[in-house]
């Protein structure tokens, strides 16, 4: 086993000590092989002992649904359900039916490793859709790489990663900010940029990047830079800042609570974002602004590559699909559509390599398009990123999005970009 | 910062001033239920910012009471939901005081474990009940945006009534506190549990209703904070190191401690913020804060106690 090796290597372990634990490992196993669930080894579709038997396959889905994290995450876990379903009604994945097992990592790291592996080790899944924060991923990152998961991760993020056990559904943070940066400054002819955001990776590392990108690439200026803890409610002061300093663009990365505090607090603070000021963020979609209050938002600009009110027959589909399983008060977010490409994605990887064998889907991964993604064509890059469209929308009065703007061409993921580290 | 006109930079700091205004009275809302009950009856009270979501969530449910049934009162109704906020939080206070708290007096470690447990049901039921996202609470078209003093001086209306709620319930309180039978009572039951009871105060019934004003009054800032912040199952944890953060600071007995304590670390964090940055005001917040309970671990007032 892999981790007895680095064990050893280590010198942690002893070898009677070792004999013991190989002994109790033994355990579990023996206990999957005995229960009803026989694998199936045909054509080599599961060469490694994973949960799959000729008529089933078992996935897990790995999101908070209890904590702080659960207003976010629940849209992913619903869109992943509503995937799962709607492709054991086209008749699944290589004639099997996906089951899935659900864990709550109830927005505590630790949680998610732990049940990650858990996911791997006992369940076999051979597949997890899951993870919303970078914190999260960082935690199960070692556990599917030891264990030799596959995960599926839907949420907008920083990039600077790339792993052989992932792939990325959501944006990286080149694709994301810089399509819209180069709209805001030709559309708005915008010169001056305040840079606002929660204090944590993500909006530290976009800034980064947007700043970069202002400075070095269309030589413009940064007029202010600013964090603020996360959970952080009084805005009042930054806002007067910002009336000091006159920005033509306010871009801001600000999540969770914070969000509705800073825009109501804008808007009580006179800022008129629907006539005079240009707001660009990154971090509000339509599930934010249901916290928010459209009204509070109206007019702000969201660079992102997914907004619900797209029109393609795709997005109508998924739309009413997606309200006729959980209520038609609900509303879509980017991220939410990405988690519903995961399970598709998947299931186009596995029918391309006609195994579930984690490492041929990995190696399977890149090329592997999806056509009927929602938010139009995806394709699977080397990096395990998507190409993917970016759009702007402008906020309405009724929490959703008018898409303004879209990138001629797909925007290649570049997690690892040149001259803005 | 100096290649501006004057003009611009003192409106500005009026406006400042005004920030740090609304952040003094958001404290001293935020703090002053938590200090009748950490104060007088020496309760670590960590559900606190889940009673002030419970009574933004009454705020919540209000406004769609009067949309649909009474839509001529809609521009009111922020005042009816206040009065809703104050007697729902406070009657799970006092619920809760039957339940749980009555017990533990005394062992102040335990109601800290016990109320945070408390804390987190509260969470989970707000989950089940709301939804795990955020509700949006609509506010009266009356109370947004602000008023133009001069050309360049904003002010904001939602601001002024945070402002002006502080100074009503803050005076309420001090009132039932100074002049009534029941303040008269309390004070005594702090001062001296033994003697009070011995000479015929009903301790029990003191300590009750001592608790389910201070949860009330947290319903009401919790009403008030649907204003400027969020009202979502965690929201309250947003607001609970700082509520303890003012107590604390303030002198755990003394009211009159947390309304300095509150001016103080609002007018530094407002200032903090305007020169340095966010997370930065924040860090040298805390370490003013620090440093001066290093000197005066009792906080800045302190009541004379007999135990």
């Amino acid at each position: 086993m892999a981790n007895d090796d680095i064990n050893q290597k280590n010198g942690l372990i002893s070898p009677l000590r070792r004999q013991i634990l190989k002994g109790m490992a033994a355990v579990p196993a023996m206990a999957a092989f005995g229960g009803a669930a026989r694998p199936s080894f045909a054509d080599g579709v599961n060469t490694t002992g994973l949960a799959v038997t000729d008529t089933e396959v078992t996935v897990g889905i790995l999101h908070s649904v209890t904590g702080t994290m659960a207003i976010s995450e629940t849209g992913s876990v619903q869109a992943e359900k509503l995937a799962i379903e709607q492709i054991n009604a086209a008749g699944g994945v290589l004639g099997r039916k996906i089951k899935y097992i659900q864990e709550d990592g109830a927005s505590d790291w630790p949680t998610f490793a732990e049940k990650a592996k858990k996911l791997l080790v006992n369940d076999k899944c051979a597949s997890v859709f899951g993870c919303w924060t970078s914190a999260s991923r960082k935690a199960v990152l070692p556990v599917f790489e030891q264990y030799n998961g596959m995960l599926y991760y839907p949420t907008f993020y920083e990039g600077l990663e790339q792993s052989k056990n992932v792939i990325y559904t959501g944006q990286e943070a080149t694709q994301q900010i810089i399509a819209g940066l180069d709209w805001v400054v030709k559309e708005k002819g915008a010169k001056t940029f305040y840079l606002l955001g929660s204090d944590y990776i993500w909006p530290r590392t976009s800034n980064k990047i947007a700043r970069k990108h202002i400075e070095n690439f269309k030589h413009l200026e940064v007029v202010g830079e600013e964090y603020f803890p996360l959970g952080h409610t009084q805005f009042n002061s930054v806002i007067n800042k910002i009336k000091l300093k006159k920005p033509d663009v306010i871009y801001a990365i600000i999540v969770g609570g914070s969000n509705v505090a800073f825009y109501k607090q804008l808007k009580a603070a006179g800022f008129d974002l629907e006539n005079k000021q240009t707001l660009l963020t990154i971090s509000v979609t339509e599930d934010e602004i249901l916290g928010i209050g459209g009204e509070n938002i109206v007019g702000a600009y969201a660079c992102m590559k997914y907004f619900q009110s797209l029109k393609n027959p795709n997005n109508e589909k998924f739309v009413a699909a997606f309200k006729e399983m959980w209520g038609k008060d609900i509303v879509i977010g980017d991220v939410t559509q990405a988690a519903y490409l995961g399970p598709w994605l998947w299931k186009l990887t596995v029918e391309k390599a006609g195994s579930f064998d984690i490492d041929k889907v990995a190696a399977a991964s890149p090329g592997v398009e999806f056509t009927g993604a929602p938010e139009g064509y995806v394709r699977i890059h080397e990096n395990h990123h998507l190409w993917s469209k970016t759009r702007v929308g402008r906020a309405r009065a009724d929490g959703q999005y008018d898409v303004v703007y879209e990138t001629a061409d797909l925007v290649e993921p570049n997690p690892f970009p040149a001259g803005y580290q | 910062m100096f290649d501006y006109s004057f003009a611009e930079l003192s409106s500005i700091l009026v406006m400042q001033g005004f920030a740090g205004l609304i952040l003094f009275s958001v404290f001293v809302l935020m703090a002053l239920g938590l200090a009748i009950i950490f104060g007088q009856m020496g309760v670590i009270n960590m559900a606190h910012g889940e009673f002030m979501i419970l009574g933004a969530y009454v705020t919540y449910l209000t406004s769609h009471l009067f949309l649909n049934y009474l839509p001529f009162a809609y521009p009111a109704y922020f005042f009816v939901a206040m009065v809703f906020a104050f007697i729902a939080a406070g009657a799970l206070g006092l619920l809760v005081e039957w339940v749980m708290i009555r017990h533990l007096y005394a062992r102040p470690l335990d109601t800290l474990l016990a109320t945070w447990g408390l804390s987190l049901i509260l969470q989970q039921i707000y989950r089940s009940t709301f939804g795990a996202r955020e509700v949006g609470v609509e506010l009266p078209d009356w109370m947004m945006g602000s008023l133009n003093v001069t050309d360049s001086i904003e002010v904001q209306i939602n601001g002024l009534f945070v402002m002006g709620l502080t100074v009503a319930i803050t005076v309420a309180v001090l009132v039932l506190l100074f002049k009534s039978r029941w303040g008269l009572q309390v004070r005594a039951v702090t001062t001296n549990r033994t003697m009070s009871g011995a000479v015929g105060i009903d301790t029990r019934r003191v300590d009750r209703m001592t608790f389910g004003l201070g949860c009330g009054v947290a319903g009401v800032a919790g009403a008030a904070f649907t204003m400027i912040g969020s009202t979502g199952p965690t929201s309250g944890q947003l607001y609970i190191v700082d509520t303890f953060l003012v107590v604390v600071f303030g002198g755990a007995q003394s009211l009159l401690g947390t309304v300095a304590s509150a001016f103080t670390i609002s007018q530094s964090q407002s200032a903090l913020e305007f020169f340095l940055s966010g997370s930065m005001a924040k860090v040298i917040t805390l370490l003013i804060v620090i440093g001066l309970l290093m000197l005066r671990p009792q906080g800045l007032f302190v009541l004379k106690v007999r135990r």
